[in-house]
């Protein structure tokens, strides 16, 4: 690396470029995307089928819906047992995906726990959400942190706020709770 | 329950080798707040070096949850109280995408404005601090000095110096007035020169090189296993920019380059803060060149946020990379659930395996090349 004259620019870097327009058709900036004059609140017209699966999203074993990414801030989603939610971790990981977050969701009415793991791809700018639920009694799913190291934290983390359990995660301390708490304070059941 | 840890006294090649438990923080001016690192050393050698995070949580995701969007809003700037701007942004983004409100030009160019000074700010407290970290003084009060311009600048429009709630859902608060705009054109001008000083000062220092390059490498790979964005991923080649990847608000409508650089050391990360400082010098001036005329705040915004029932994300790119917000609505007033993805935690994650066998000085080089603010981890 040259510092005598640093030029701290593009060149020399065999980096891909990003071709996000070319792969996000709505992903235009979402304000002026829409047409002016559109009320809110329009008559109940039929709901527009989803978007169609980004073509590098469809070709994973993982059942991808498109989604409106002006409306969503997401190209695809996919529900998945909570069994699956590893193998789907693998697909995407072997699709280049980074992960972005995991985190639960308390549906106390339903009775579950949901947990979303949200992906980015760092070439594409792709984004793909992959959601679990399981019953709300006894929320478990297998760790990812074997195919993302990063979920370790993201993993304690949900497991601090919801007391998910994520089996085979090995560290059981907790992350950004006290290391004595016995609450959970994003359960919605939770009272202080 | 806390694991075991290879303390203990081995023999290796007939000579006993001990290693020891230090902590590092949670109060040590090397982790830039009340961060703690726990230590195993092997002499000057790290063997493990376990980040422990949530000494200033704050449970904002819970605030989230127990309030109106309106009223959780200002929460959004205390966050990352560095970048502030940005993290509003996000918040007011998801609102406004969900409810499909059309953001004047005007305000959408006043965002980006002030987002981008305020990454400058950002910045110039990172490379005073990570100077500072690497035992050059002088720097910092350069850098102070700079930033106290901008923080005028913004404080003049905002009313606040840190902590902004400049942006609402649908606009901007309130307009800009000439002397902001004024005295913005004067400080691009300054900058540039100063930049160019900070270089001649810095970055060609054999010192400063001696202590960053080569060392701390993050490999592409790495920062992708853990999500790890902003100038990390950027300094391992990688060109990922919120602001290109998923374009939001007015920066389609800018000429800007993603700064990279593909030597993935500590060197490599400061190198891209540097150049982005010069890259966001280029976006507002554009901006002011182009700034549109009309008003900054949209009609018909409903002064009951009610958002229709789903989820909704929004990403920015921060000055410490990808932040994003995650809404799930049950329709009502109050936010069913509020994630906040915040780049530092996922930027600090990969410490733990970029640090082993480091030097413990080094290590502490590659913890200032990350730029991290801690409430930005324990949220």
């Amino acid at each position: 690396m040259n510092l005598s004259s640093p030029n701290p620019g593009n060149n020399g870097a065999p980096a891909p470029a990003v071709p996000a327009r070319a792969v996000t058709p709505a992903a235009a900036p979402a304000a002026p995307a829409l047409p002016p004059g559109r009320p809110a609140s329009a008559p109940a017209a039929p709901p527009p089928p989803p978007p169609p699966v980004p073509t590098a999203l469809a070709a994973l074993p993982v059942p991808f819906q498109g989604a409106d990414f002006a409306l969503k801030g997401f190209h695809a989603d996919a529900t998945v047992a909570p069994g699956e939610v590893v193998a789907a971790a693998a697909a995407l990981d072997q699709a280049g995906f980074a992960l972005d977050t995991i985190t639960g969701v308390d549906w106390l009415a339903q009775g579950q726990m949901e947990v979303v793991y949200d992906y980015f791809h760092p070439v594409t700018g792709l984004r793909a959400v992959v959601r679990a639920r399981a019953p709300r009694e006894n929320p478990e799913f297998p760790t990812i942190s074997k195919v993302f190291p990063g979920a370790n934290w993201h993993e304690r983390e949900t497991r601090d706020f919801f007391d998910i359990h994520f089996t085979g995660q090995s560290n059981l301390t907790p992350f950004l709770l006290p290391e004595d708490a016995t609450y959970h304070p994003l359960r919605k059941d939770f009272t202080s | 329950m806390i694991p075991k840890e290879p303390t203990g006294v081995t023999i290796v090649d007939g000579v006993p080798r001990e290693t020891f438990v230090i902590n590092l923080g949670p109060q040590h001016p090397a982790t830039h707040g009340v961060l703690r690192v726990k230590l195993t050393m092997d002499g000057e050698y790290i063997v493990r070096a376990e980040p422990v995070c949530g000494y200033i949580h704050r449970m904002q995701e819970k605030m989230g949850e127990n309030r109106t969007y309106a009223q959780f809003l200002p929460n959004t700037s205390r966050i990352d109280y560095l970048s502030a701007m940005t993290y509003t942004h996000a918040f007011v983004g998801v609102v406004e995408r969900a409810l499909k409100i059309q953001v004047p030009p005007r305000a959408e160019y006043i965002r980006v404005i002030t987002s981008e000074l305020n990454r400058i700010s950002s910045h110039l407290v990172w490379w005073g601090a990570f100077l500072l970290d690497l035992g050059g003084f002088t720097p910092l009060l350069y850098a102070f000095d700079d930033r106290e311009k901008i923080l005028d600048l913004l404080e003049g429009i905002t009313g606040a110096r840190l902590t902004y709630c400049y942006y609402r859902f649908g606009g901007l608060c309130n307009d800009v007035d000439d002397q902001f705009l004024q005295g913005t054109r004067e400080f691009i001008t300054l900058m540039r020169s100063r930049l160019k000083m900070y270089r001649e000062l810095v970055t060609g220092n054999i010192i400063f090189r001696k202590r960053v390059e080569e060392v701390g490498t993050i490999t592409f790979e790495t920062c992708r296993k853990y999500g790890a964005s902003g100038p990390v991923i950027r300094g391992s080649g990688v060109p990922y920019d919120v602001r290109r990847a998923e374009p939001y608000s007015a920066y389609p409508e800018f000429d800007f380059e993603i700064p990279i650089r593909s030597e993935c050391d500590s060197m490599a990360r400061y190198l891209v803060r540097m150049e982005e400082m010069v890259q966001s010098l280029r976006i507002i001036e554009q901006a002011l060149d182009k700034l549109p005329a009309g008003p900054v705040m949209a009609d018909k915004v409903p002064r009951v946020l009610k958002l229709p029932a789903g989820d909704y994300c929004y990403a920015v790119e921060a000055a410490r990379g990808r932040f994003l917000v995650r809404i799930v609505s049950d329709g009502k007033e109050i936010p069913y659930r509020v994630k906040l993805r915040t780049p530092c935690l996922s930027n600090l994650s990969l410490f733990e395996e970029a640090s082993q066998g480091m030097l413990l000085a080094d290590a502490l080089a590659l913890m200032g090349s990350l730029d991290l603010v801690i409430p930005d981890i324990d949220r």
